[in-house]
C-alpha cells in the first residue's frame, strides 16, 4: 500500500483547505470503500483528511418539515431514525437493502453518495479501465458486463452507480450540501452525478476537494407512502441486478403524482422523469405502468450480457407501485 | 470399546480460542525480526519474462529484497511444476506468481510489489474450454488414480432399444476454493532448519514436499497447522504460499510471514474446472434404467495434468446393464485445477441427480420412486456387494420427514402470491475410504493420557472428534485426555481430505489405545510414563477392497419470484447414513456446511471468466458470490444408524463431502418443478429466467 499521511482537522474549513492544498488528498470517512480501493492500489492518495470527529454527524428536523442529514450519520443510524422511517420510508428501506449490518454501521451519507462503481475491471489494476486510467480502453464494453448499465452509456464506460441509497434520494429531491474553499452550496442531487461520456474519472459536478456537508430532504408529504425494491443475486450482502425507488400518491383512482428511480441501470441513480409523465394524472392500472416503464426504458441500449435489466424493471415497476397502490400483485 | 464417548454431542475443544481469537492462525505466530513478503502475479496469460526491473521497488521504504527467477534460491523439480516457483522466466497462465517482495511491514511489501517492473514477451493464449476444444484428449487416468473410461454391456444398442430416453449436457463454471483463511505461512530458517507454521490439510506431506524442494533431510524441517481456517481441498498439500515464504526467508535470511489475498486466490492456489457433461439415460417405462453414459470435458494446465473425475460418481450409484463412462480433457494456458471439496462427485452428481429428474419427469415416475427403483445391492463398477448400502432408507426417511408425499408432480403447479413453489431430490454418495496413520498414547503417572497424531483440524471439529475416540479407546472419561495435533513432529498421519481423516486418524488412534492398554494393569496410572506407538498400514493393507460410501438422500424447496426470477429456498432437509457418528454436533455441521456449499454451486457461485485477459475477472467475495445465511431459510440434517464392521476400527464413514454431492441437483430440480424450465448452466440466477417463460 503506498504510504500516506493522516490528518485530523479541527474543523470544515481545515478539512477543506487540506484538500485545497494538497492534490492527492481524500476524505475518509467509513472507509469502506477508499480503503478497500487503497489496498487494491485503485486508489493512492497521499493524504487522508479524517472526516469522521466533524460535527457532521446529527440529523436535524427542519422548520418546514424537511430533515437535514449530517455527511457522517452511518447508514444504519439513518434507517433507524424514527422520523425517516415514518417520513420517507423509501430511504429506510434502500440503506437496509444495502450491504451489511457490520458495512451499515461504519458507512456514513457522504461516504456512500461518493461510492465508487462496482465494475469489477474498475478494481483490478492489470485490467483496461478508462475510469480508473483514463485513456486505457473500457474492459467491460465488450466483457464481463452482466451488472452494468444500460441507459446513457458512453464507449468509453458502460458502469453504474451502486448505491442503493442515491436511487431513494433521487426520488425525494434530495439537495447535497458542499463545502469548497469558495463557500457552502447546494447542489440538488440530480445535478451530482455526471454521465460518463468522454470523460468516466469524473464521476460528479463536484469541484475536486469539496466536502459534503449534509444531505437536505425537503418536506414531502406524499413520500410517507413511498418504498424501495431491490433484486438481487443473493438475499442479503449483494448490490442490485435492478432496483426501483417510488413515491406514490393517488387521487382516488388517479395518479395525482409519482415519483420513480432506478437503481443498477446507468451510471447515476436513474430519475425517471419521463414514466413518471406518462403517469401522473391517469387512473392507475398495472398495464398503464407496464408502458410507462417502457416508455423510461425507450433509449436503453443493453449490453452483451445485461438484457434482462429491461424486463426486470419493468417487472420491479410494476411491483412496486402496484403495492403502493394497495393493489397487491396476485 | 467401550462405548461411552462416542456419539455423544460435544463442543469443539478449540472453541472457546477460536471466538475470543487467542487460537493462532499460520499468520499470528509472534517472531523475532519478522518481515513480510508479497507475491506479485503475471500480468500476460502465456509467454516469458524478459526483465524485471526492481528499482522502484528496492528503493522504496522497507523493502528489503525482490525474489524472482533471477535471483531465487534453486528448487527440486520433482515435487511439479506447480511448486516450481520462481525457478525459470516462463509465464503459464496469468497470476502466476512470479516474484515475491519482502519488507520490514505488510504494507511496504505490498507497495513494494506495485512497483516491480515486469516486461515480457507474451504469445496467443487459448484459456476457454468448449466441448470441441482441439486439444481434447483421453488421459491416462482421472483424479487420482481412476481408470479414464469404462465400458460394461453395449451402452449405444441399448440406449438406441429403450422405450424412454434422456440426452442432456450440463455446464459448469470454475468454482474456487475460498476458505476463510486464505493461503498463509510464517517461515523461518535456523542453521539449516526450516520451522513452517503453515495453514494446510496435511503437515505431514508438507513436511516432506517442502525437504525435497529445498534438498534438506525430512528431519530438519517441522511444519504446524495447529488451527486451519478451512481448505475445502485447495490445502491438500504445499501450495505455493509455503514455498514462496520458505523461499523467501532462505533470501533475505529472516523470517517471513506470507499470506495470499482474497484476489490473490483466484486460480492459481488450484479451482474447480469448468465441465461439460453430457448424460443419456435409458430406461423402460417402468423406469428401470437399461443404459447410463457419462461423458465428461473438463480443462487442465499446460504444466500439470488433473483430469476431475467427473464421471466416477454415476460407475456406481445407479444400475443398469449397459453402461459407459468417459473423460476428456484439455490443456488450457491456465492455472492447474485442483481438489474442491468432493472433487469429481460434486460435478457428477449435479449432472447425474439432474438427469434422474429429468427421466423421472419423461417416465412419469416420482423421482424418489425412481431413484429406489434402480438402486443396487452390488457396485455395478467393481462388481461387488456394498459393504453396507442405505440410500433407500435415505431417500424414504427424508421423503417422509420433507413431507415429499403431498407434492404435486405436475412442474408449475403450486402458486403462493408471487411466488411459484416448487421441491426437488437428489441423490448423494461419496466413497469410504482410509488410509494408513500412525499414533502414540502416553499414559501419565497422574492418571492422565497424552495423544499425540498429526492429524490436522481444518475446522470440521476433527481434534474434538479424536479426543472422543480416544477416550472410548482408553475406556477412560475423555477429560483426562490431551490431545496434539497438526505438527509434523507428530506421529505421521494422512491429510484431512477425501473424507478418510477421522476413519484413518481414529483407526490408529483405537490401535495405540489398546496396545498401551496391554502395556497397563487396569486402571491403575503406571509410575512412570508409559507409551504405546502404532502404525495401521499393515492393517489396512491387508484388508479387502471392498465399495464403501456414505449415502444422503437431499430435499430442497424453493420459491421463485416470478416479478424479479429471484430464487430463495424455503427449505433444505438431508438424511445420511455414514457408520457411527462420532460427535453429532461438528457432524452436522459438515453435513449442512456441505449442503450450503451445494445451494451456493446451483445458485451462486461462478467465476467470470474474460477471455481476453485469459482470467477471471471475479476476484473477490463482493462479486463471486456464496450463499448468505438468508438465502438459506431452513436447514436440516439428519443420520440413520448404520453399522458396518467392515469399515475401520471406529466403525467411521466418512461426511466432509456428501453433503455437497447432489445438493446443486436438488437445488436444480426444485427450479424446475417451480418453473417448468430446466435450466442446464450453473448457476441458475434471475437473469436466466426473467422475460423467460419461467416467469411468465
Ligand atoms: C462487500 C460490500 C458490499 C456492499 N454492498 C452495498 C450495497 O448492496 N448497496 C450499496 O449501496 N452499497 C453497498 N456497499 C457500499 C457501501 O455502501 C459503501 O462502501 C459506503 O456507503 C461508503 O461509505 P463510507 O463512509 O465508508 O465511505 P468511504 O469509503 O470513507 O469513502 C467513499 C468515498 O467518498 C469520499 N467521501 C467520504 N465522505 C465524504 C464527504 N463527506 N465529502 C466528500 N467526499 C467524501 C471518500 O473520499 C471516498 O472517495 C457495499 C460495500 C461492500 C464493501
Ligand atoms: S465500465 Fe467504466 S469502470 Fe468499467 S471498465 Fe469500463 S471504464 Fe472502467
Amino acid at each position: 500500500m503506498k504510504p500516506f499521511r493522516y490528518h485530523r482537522p479541527a474543523d470544515v474549513a481545515d478539512a477543506v483547505a487540506v484538500l485545497a492544498a494538497e492534490p492527492q488528498a481524500a476524505y475518509l470517512a467509513g472507509g469502506t470503500n477508499l480503503v478497500d480501493l487503497m489496498k487494491l492500489g485503485v486508489q493512492r492518495p497521499d493524504v487522508l483528511v479524517d472526516v469522521n470527529r466533524l460535527p457532521l454527524d446529527t440529523v436535524e428536523e427542519l422548520p418546514d418539515g424537511g430533515l437535514r442529514i449530517g455527511a457522517t450519520v452511518r447508514n444504519s443510524h439513518l434507517a433507524a431514525h424514527p422520523t425517516v422511517r415514518r417520513d420517507y420510508p423509501v430511504l429506510t428501506r434502500a440503506l437496509l437493502a444495502a450491504a451489511s449490518g457490520q458495512l451499515r454501521n461504519m458507512a456514513t451519507t457522504g461516504g456512500n453518495l461518493l461510492q465508487r462503481t462496482r465494475c469489477p475491471y474498475f478494481q483490478d489494476t492489470s485490467k483496461a479501465c478508462n475510469k480508473r486510467d483514463p485513456g486505457s480502453g473500457c474492459a467491460a464494453l465488450h466483457g464481463v458486463n452482466r451488472d452494468l448499465a444500460v441507459l446513457d452509456w458512453s464507449e468509453q464506460c458502460v458502469a453504474t452507480n451502486p448505491s442503493d441509497m442515491a436511487v431513494a434520494l433521487a426520488v425525494l429531491d434530495a439537495v447535497v450540501e458542499v463545502h469548497d474553499t469558495d463557500g457552502v452550496r447546494d447542489v440538488p442531487l440530480a445535478d451530482l452525478y455526471r454521465s460518463p461520456g468522454a470523460h468516466p474519472e469524473r464521476e460528479t459536478t463536484l469541484a475536486r476537494g469539496a466536502l459534503i456537508t449534509a444531505v437536505r430532504l425537503p418536506a414531502l408529504p406524499a413520500a410517507r407512502r413511498s418504498t424501495y425494491l431491490k433484486a438481487r443475486d443473493r438475499a442479503s450482502f449483494a448490490f442490485a441486478a435492478g432496483s426501483v425507488a417510488a413515491v406514490l400518491d393517488l387521487d382516488g383512482d388517479v395518479i395525482r403524482d409519482v415519483r420513480l428511480a432506478y437503481g443498477a441501470l446507468a451510471h447515476r441513480p436513474w430519475r425517471a422523469y419521463r414514466a413518471e409523465q406518462e403517469l401522473r394524472g391517469h387512473p392507475f392500472s398495472p398495464e398503464l405502468v407496464a408502458r410507462a416503464a417502457d416508455a423510461e426504458l425507450a433509449e436503453a441500449r443493453p449490453l452483451s450480457e445485461n438484457g434482462f435489466k429491461l424486463p426486470l424493471t419493468r417487472s420491479i415497476t410494476v411491483r412496486v407501485l402496484s403495492g403502493l397502490a394497495g393493489r397487491a400483485q396476485s | 470399546m467401550s462405548a461411552g464417548a462416542i456419539g455423544q454431542a460435544h463442543p469443539r475443544l478449540e472453541g472457546r480460542e477460536k471466538v475470543t481469537g487467542t487460537a493462532r492462525y499460520a499468520m499470528e505466530y509472534p517472531v523475532d525480526g519478522v518481515t513480510y513478503g508479497w507475491v506479485v502475479p503475471a500480468a500476460v496469460v502465456r509467454g516469458r519474462i524478459t526483465h524485471i526491473d526492481t528499482t522502484e521497488a528496492l528503493a522504496s521504504p522497507g523493502v528489503l529484497a525482490v525474489v524472482h527467477h533471477g535471483n531465487a534460491p534453486r528448487l527440486a523439480t520433482t515435487p511439479g511444476p506447480n511448486l516450481w516457483l520462481l525457478q525459470d522466466p516462463a509465464v503459464h497462465y496469468r497470476g502466476q506468481y512470479v516474484a515475491v517482495v519482502v519488507a520490514t511491514t505488510l504494507e511496504a511489501a505490498r507497495e513494494g510489489a506495485q512497483l516491480v517492473r515486469i516486461e515480457y514477451d507474451a504469445g496467443p493464449h487459448t484459456t476457454v474450454l468448449t466441448d470441441d476444444h482441439p486439444g481434447l484428449y483421453k488421459p491416462d487416468h482421472v483424479n487420482p488414480a481412476y481408470p479414464t473410461d469404462t465400458a460394461e454391456g453395449d451402452f449405444d444398442a441399448g440406449y438406441a432399444a429403450a422405450q424412454v430416453r434422456v440426452d442432456a449436457t450440463y455446464r459448469t463454471p470454475a468454482y474456487h476454493n475460498n476458505p476463510m483463511e486464505p493461503h498463509a505461512t510464517t517461515a523461518q530458517w535456523t542453521d539449516g532448519r526450516l520451522l513452517v507454521h503453515d495453514s494446510n490439510q496435511g503437515a505431514t506431506s508438507v513436511r516432506a514436499t517442502l525437504a525435497e524442494l529445498f534438498d534438506v533431510p525430512r528431519e530438519s524441517v517441522r511444519v504446524i497447522a495447529e488451527h486451519v481456517g478451512g481448505g475445502f481441498g485447495s490445502k491438500g498439500y504445499a501450495k505455493p504460499a509455503v514455498v514462496l515464504a520458505a523461499l523467501a526467508a532462505r533470501h533475505v535470511d529472516r523470517p517471513v510471514k506470507l499470506a495470499l489475498t482474497r484476489q490473490q486466490i483466484f486460480g492459481p492456489i488450484g479451482y474447480r474446472t469448468p465441465t461439460i457433461q453430457r448424460v443419456r439415460l435409458a430406461a423402460d417405462t417402468d423406469g428401470r434404467l437399461t443404459a447410463i453414459s457419462h461423458d465428461s470435458i473438463s480443462q487442465t494446465s499446460q504444466i500439470l495434468e488433473y483430469t476431475e473425475s467427473v464421471a466416477v460418481y454415476t460407475r456406481s450409484m445407479y444400475a443398469a446393464p449397459h453402461r459407459r463412462t468417459t473423460h476428456r480433457v484439455t490443456r488450457l494456458d491456465v492455472p492447474t485445477p485442483f481438489w474442491m471439496r468432493a472433487p469429481g462427485e460434486c460435478p457428477g452428481a449435479y449432472a447425474l441427480e439432474s438427469a434422474m429428474d429429468e427421466l423421472a419427469v419423461a417416465t412419469g415416475i416420482d423421482p424418489v420412486e425412481l431413484r429406489i427403483r434402480n438402486d443396487t445391492e452390488i457396485d455395478p463398477d467393481q462388481g461387488a456387494p456394498f459393504t453396507s448400502r442405505n440410500l433407500v432408507a435415505c431417500l424414504r426417511e427424508g421423503a417422509q420427514r420433507f413431507g415429499w408425499a403431498d407434492r404435486n408432480p405436475t412442474p408449475r403447479s403450486r402458486r403462493e402470491g408471487r411466488f411459484l413453489i416448487g421441491s426437488g431430490v437428489a441423490g448423494s454418495a461419496y466413497p469410504s475410504q482410509s488410509v494408513p496413520a500412525s499414533a502414540r498414547i502416553t499414559a501419565r503417572p497422574d492418571g492422565g493420557f497424552l495423544v499425540q497424531i498429526n492429524a490436522t483440524d481444518i475446522g470440521t471439529g476433527a481434534r474434538t472428534a479424536l479426543w472422543l475416540v480416544a477416550a472410548d479407546a482408553l475406556q477412560v472419561p475423555p477429560e483426562r485426555i490431551e490431545i496434539r495435533i497438526g505438527d509434523s513432529e507428530l506421529p505421521a498421519a494422512p491429510v484431512a481430505g477425501a473424507s478418510m481423516g477421522t476413519s484413518s486418524w481414529s483407526w490408529a488412534v483405537i490401535r495405540a489405545g489398546e496396545a498401551l492398554r496391554g502395556k497397563l494393569r487396569d486402571g491403575v496410572p503406571p509410575d512412570a510414563e508409559v507409551s504405546a506407538e502404532v502404525d495401521t498400514s499393515a492393517e489396512l493393507n491387508a484388508q479387502a477392497r471392498k465399495p464403501k460410501f456414505t449415502y444422503g438422500a437431499q430435499f430442497v424447496e424453493v420459491r421463485v419470484d416470478t416479478t424479479t426470477g429471484e430464487i430463495r429456498l424455503n427449505r433444505m432437509l438431508g438424511v445420511f447414513t455414514a457408520g457411527r457418528i462420532v460427535n453429532p454436533t461438528t457432524a452436522r455441521s459438515q453435513l449442512i456446511g456441505g449442503m450450503t456449499m451445494g445451494v451456493s454451486m446451483a445458485l451462486h457461485e461462478g467465476g467470470l471468466f474474460d477471455e481476453r485477459y485469459g482470467d477471471w475477472v471475479n476476484h473477490d467475495l463482493g462479486t463471486y458470490h456464496i450463499t448468505a445465511c438468508a438465502d438459506v431459510e431452513s436447514i436440516e440434517a439428519y443420520w440413520l444408524d448404520e453399522r458396518d464392521d467392515e469399515l475401520n476400527a471406529a466403525g467411521v464413514k466418512g461426511i466432509g463431502e456428501v453433503g455437497i454431492v447432489g445438493a446443486a441437483a436438488a437445488v436444480a430440480n426444485a427450479v424446475y418443478h417451480a418453473t417448468g424450465v430446466r435450466i442446464r448452466d450453473l448457476p441458475i440466477q434471475l437473469d436466466k429466467l426473467i422475460g423467460t417463460s419461467a416467469l411468465a
